[in-house]
């Protein structure tokens, strides 16, 4: 992986920027020995490490600001950083830039229920949100499976999704507001808590932008009403196109489901031999639909989807009659990936989302590609909205079985964006993506977005290297007038 | 100019970048009497970009060229019982126009979600992906036809609401969702509006899923069109679905608001006839020398706002719509012509966490050149604004000034 070449200059100037930083930052804000910054060398993506120049842990907004302005005229690189789950490398260090870790912003600021909205500062976890209103009955609706670790602010960097985002939608359409510090120190407040943010959608923007554009030191989202009730149908059937065809005969029932999950035959597997679930182990696909909302639409549609997996040729039918059934049938795909990890070394997830009725032909294609790249893949796919996670497994002590795995991985991402879906759903481009950008973008598509960068950090000081595959100077795109100028969490469950 | 195909689009636009003349972009036009007066010599007529270029319900998208009467794709969509979630507002006769005459692309540009925003979100959340020529001569995508995806910056969202001043829009690729089976309003009535920012809010968080929650006190009542209204004052919430599970929330609701006032039910008919009436801002289009605001506040905040400007503008109206969040408001036109610093004084410029902005909706030009139509910025964001303009549109091609001078 080829990083943005370290400026020998910067480098050489280590200990004056050292304490330039500790008098912004004091006390044991700034870090610089090697050991203690080990744990920042790497996010969740661990085939990646550099050790950065310096990490800084500012406590407030001003901080960040002074920061940001102090790096900026001194032409020092930014990589901002929440709890460091990203899969896609999202926080990568680079040696001659520091990390700017938010975990000391980890307050939450206000719990407003005659709004529906809660404000926290951006280090507090996707959970933490839930947990401070849950006594209420309220909870944030965006449900990446890290939740328990990942923040609010990398949660925008991502545009973080979940199980439920088919019915209640990603980060972006959960965020209301923000206040962010731009490169230059300006500290910007977009949104709040109306529902609309005014003028341009910057923060539509900065949702999903990798911690390029912007560092996000305060968070306003929207929460719901718990629903009354949830309920889950465990359906087996004898093929993915079968399963693929239910989906869709859901979805043309007019119901739209809070979860739909799949998993093929070796995923399902796996799965039973790990946590024991009762799954079906003679089936192809096994599909996990839940209904959530009032109790008498869920007993409703409870019956219409038993119905419609029927008509569809399902070979198992099973209708949750407790919580405890319901947990169940959820710890089988919610463990996926733990359990796959103990049928094999290693394994690579990959992240792509097609058009859901291309499903049958990209499994079998990549059933091919698994023959060519000799790897084995299993399958989890978030149904309700295309998003596939292929699993590779291959071990990283065999001679080419990482290459080949990267291979396979990269042949299987441009099958999406072949059959017209796209190369990341929901874990972000990243470095992991970035060479990649080409299959889905023109240059001129992809020089518009840099375009867009340079209006909120016009020397490409933010978190260089991500996301793009080339990096270019603001001022050589166009004639563009500038004004002014490892922490890995292996245990965590992985959707 | 009237370009027939994407192709010409971009033609016009170079030609005009050669010129460096401003271009007025215009779908069917019902909008164009929303902005900032600005002057440009020639107008880039996209109505000629028509037509389905997607459309597979299964995979609930539908693409469309930006002209394409939006109309047409409603009937579409209905004849598979599907949506656009969000309920665009249609501002022709508002504005002085026809019903029903909108685009697409005009929906997408202006962001304007009807009463449903609370539920289901605004254009911009179900806007996935565009084709659009750029300001630099340059056709672009961005985005995509799935509904998760992050691959890139979120530029559809950028561009929803950007009024026309960033691209010249030639596809956009949207989300649809099923078309709820049924529909029904609960109404509380003759609550004062502080009584009924509780009576929303208290529903909105309630867990029986609230399609909409607006309030129009008894002297904007009558205006609605819904005869079964009567004249005191409407309170309404709403709720859509599946037959079994509205029988089931209605009566929740009943028992849960029944301490507030009187509690009735507006049928499927009725309500639709309302809801629509809300969303088109119907009470004000037999008022045409009023001038129209509308506000985006913290819901909470809606009857304090309101109550404020009636002190600082007598003879206001004003009704809610987003549960308190959207105030749609009349002023009579007088000494300060648009009654801007006492709307704008009420809603409060930045401040915390909370927030709000108000737009001058309808107004005479004379007016609206004077006035800041769109809420003003603090200068951070509105240099941050200006230099994202020039990422897409350098040389100043599209709507230059709509939103803002300069930009």
């Amino acid at each position: 992986m080829k990083m943005p070449t370290p400026d020998a200059s910067v480098l050489a100037r280590r200990a004056e920027i050292v304490n330039a930083l500790r008098a912004i930052v004091p006390g044991e804000g700034v870090i610089v020995e090697r050991d203690e910054m080990r744990v920042y060398e790497t996010d969740a993506l661990t085939a990646y490490r550099q050790l950065p120049m310096v990490v800084v842990l500012p406590t407030t907004t001003e901080q960040v600001s002074q920061v940001l302005k102090y790096c900026n005229e001194l032409g020092i690189k930014v990589v901002p950083r929440g709890a460091g789950t990203s899969l896609s490398g999202g926080a990568l260090p680079l040696a001659d830039g520091i990390i700017l870790g938010l975990g000391k912003f980890n307050k939450i600021l206000d719990i407003d229920y005659a709004n529906r909205t809660v404000t926290a500062q951006p280090g507090v976890t996707n959970l933490g949100i839930t947990t401070a209103v849950a006594h209420e009955g309220f909870y944030y609706a965006p449900d990446p499976s890290s939740q328990i670790a990942c923040t609010i602010g990398g949660n925008i960097a991502e545009n973080s999704g979940g199980v439920h985002c088919l019915k209640y939608g990603l980060t972006t359409n959960n965020v209301l507001g923000i206040e962010m510090v731009l490169m230059n120190g300006d500290i910007v407040r977009l949104g709040g808590k109306h529902l609309d943010s005014e003028g341009y959608d910057l923060l539509g923007i900065m949702t999903g932008s990798e911690g390029l554009l912007g560092v996000v030191t305060e968070v306003t989202v929207r929460i719901l009403r718990k629903p009354e009730t949830l309920r889950a149908v465990l359906i087996g059937f004898p093929s993915s196109e079968t399963g693929g065809n239910c989906v869709a005969a859901i979805i043309a029932a007019g119901i739209i489901p809070g979860g739909m999950e799949m998993m093929d035959k070796p995923a399902i597997h796996a799965a039973e031999e790990f946590v024991h679930a009762g799954y079906p182990l003679d089936v192809e696909a096994l599909l996990i639909v839940e209904l959530d909302g009032p109790e008498a639409e869920v007993h409703h549609l409870i019956g219409e989807v038993e119905k419609i997996a029927r008509d569809c040729g399902a070979v198992s039918v099973r209708v949750s009659e407790s919580e405890d059934e319901r947990m169940v049938f959820w710890a089988g795909r919610k463990a996926a990936f733990p359990a796959v990890g103990r049928i094999s070394p290693d394994y690579l997830c990959m992240d792509g989302t097609i058009p859901r009725k291309q499903l049958p032909l990209v499994l079998n294609r990549m059933t091919e590609m698994s023959e060519k790249h000799g790897l084995r893949v299993a399958n989890v796919f978030h149904a309700g909205d295309g998003n596939l996670h292929p699993l590779i497994l291959y071990d990283a002590n065999k001679p080419g079985e990482l290459q080949a795995a990267e291979d396979f991985g990269a042949d299987i991402l441009k099958l999406c964006v072949e059959v017209g879906g796209v190369l990341t759903g929901e874990h972000g481009v990243g470095v992991e993506k970035r060479d990649l950008m080409i299959h889905q973008f023109t240059e001129i598509d992809l020089n518009q977005q840099q375009r867009l960068k340079c209006a909120f950090d016009p020397e490409g000081l933010l978190n260089p290297g991500k996301v793009f595959p080339q990096l270019h100077r603001c001022a050589e795109m166009g004639r563009m007038h500038i004004h002014r100028g490892q922490i890995p969490f292996p245990d965590l469950p992985r959707f | 100019m009237k370009p027939a195909d994407a192709d010409q689009a971009l033609e016009a636009v170079r030609w005009a970048i050669s010129e460096e003349t401003p271009l007025e972009l215009v779908g069917s036009g019902t909008k164009r009497a929303l902005g900032r007066p600005f002057q440009a010599t020639h107008t880039l007529d996209l109505s000629g970009l028509t037509g389905v270029t997607l459309y597979e319900p299964e995979e609930l998208v539908l693409s469309a060229r930006a002209g394409t009467p939006l109309a047409e794709l409603e009937a579409l969509l209905a004849e598979n019982r599907q949506q656009f979630a969000f309920e665009p507002t249609d501002f022709g006769p508002l504005l002085g126009g026809e019903a029903g005459r909108q685009t697409v692309g005009g929906v997408v540009s202006c962001n304007l979600a009807g009463p449903r925003r609370v539920k289901a979100g605004a254009v911009r959340d179900h806007f996935l992906g565009f084709q659009a020529v750029s300001g630099r001569g340059e056709a672009f995508k961005a985005g995509g036809r799935v509904v998760k995806n992050v691959t890139g910056y979120d530029l559809p969202k950028l561009v929803a609401g950007a009024y026309g001043t960033l691209t010249v829009l030639t596809e956009v690729t949207l989300k649809v969702l099923p078309a709820p089976e049924d529909t029904r309003t609960v109404l509380v009535r003759a609550l004062d509006d502080a009584d009924a920012i509780r009576v929303m809010a208290l529903a909105l968080q309630s867990p029986y899923e609230v399609a909409g929650a607006a309030h129009v006190p008894a002297s904007l009542a009558g205006g609605l069109g819904v005869e079964e209204l009567g004249g005191a004052a409407a309170t309404a919430i709403r709720l859509e679905g599946f037959g079994p599970s509205i029988e089931y929330r209605a009566g929740k609701l009943r028992d849960l608001l029944g301490g507030f006032g009187t509690v009735e039910f507006l049928e499927r008919e009725p309500s639709l006839a309302f809801w629509a009436a809300l969303r088109d801002v119907k009470p004000f289009v037999a008022q045409p020398e009023r001038l129209v605001w509308r506000l985006s506040v913290p819901p909470a905040d809606g009857a304090r706002v309101v109550a404020d400007i009636k002190g600082r503008l007598p003879g206001s109206d004003a009704y809610f719509d987003w549960g308190g969040g959207l105030v749609w408001l009349a002023v009579d036109p007088g000494a300060e012509a648009a009654g801007q610093h006492a709307v704008r004084g009420a809603v409060g410029l930045g401040g915390g966490s909370g927030g709000g902005h108000a737009t001058l909706i309808r107004a005479p030009d004379t007016v609206r050149a004077s006035t800041d139509v769109f809420h003003p910025q603090p200068a951070p964001l509105a240099a941050l604004s200006a230099r994202v303009k020039e990422t897409l549109d350098p040389k100043r091609i599209f709507n230059p000034g709509r939103m803002y001078a300069g930009v």
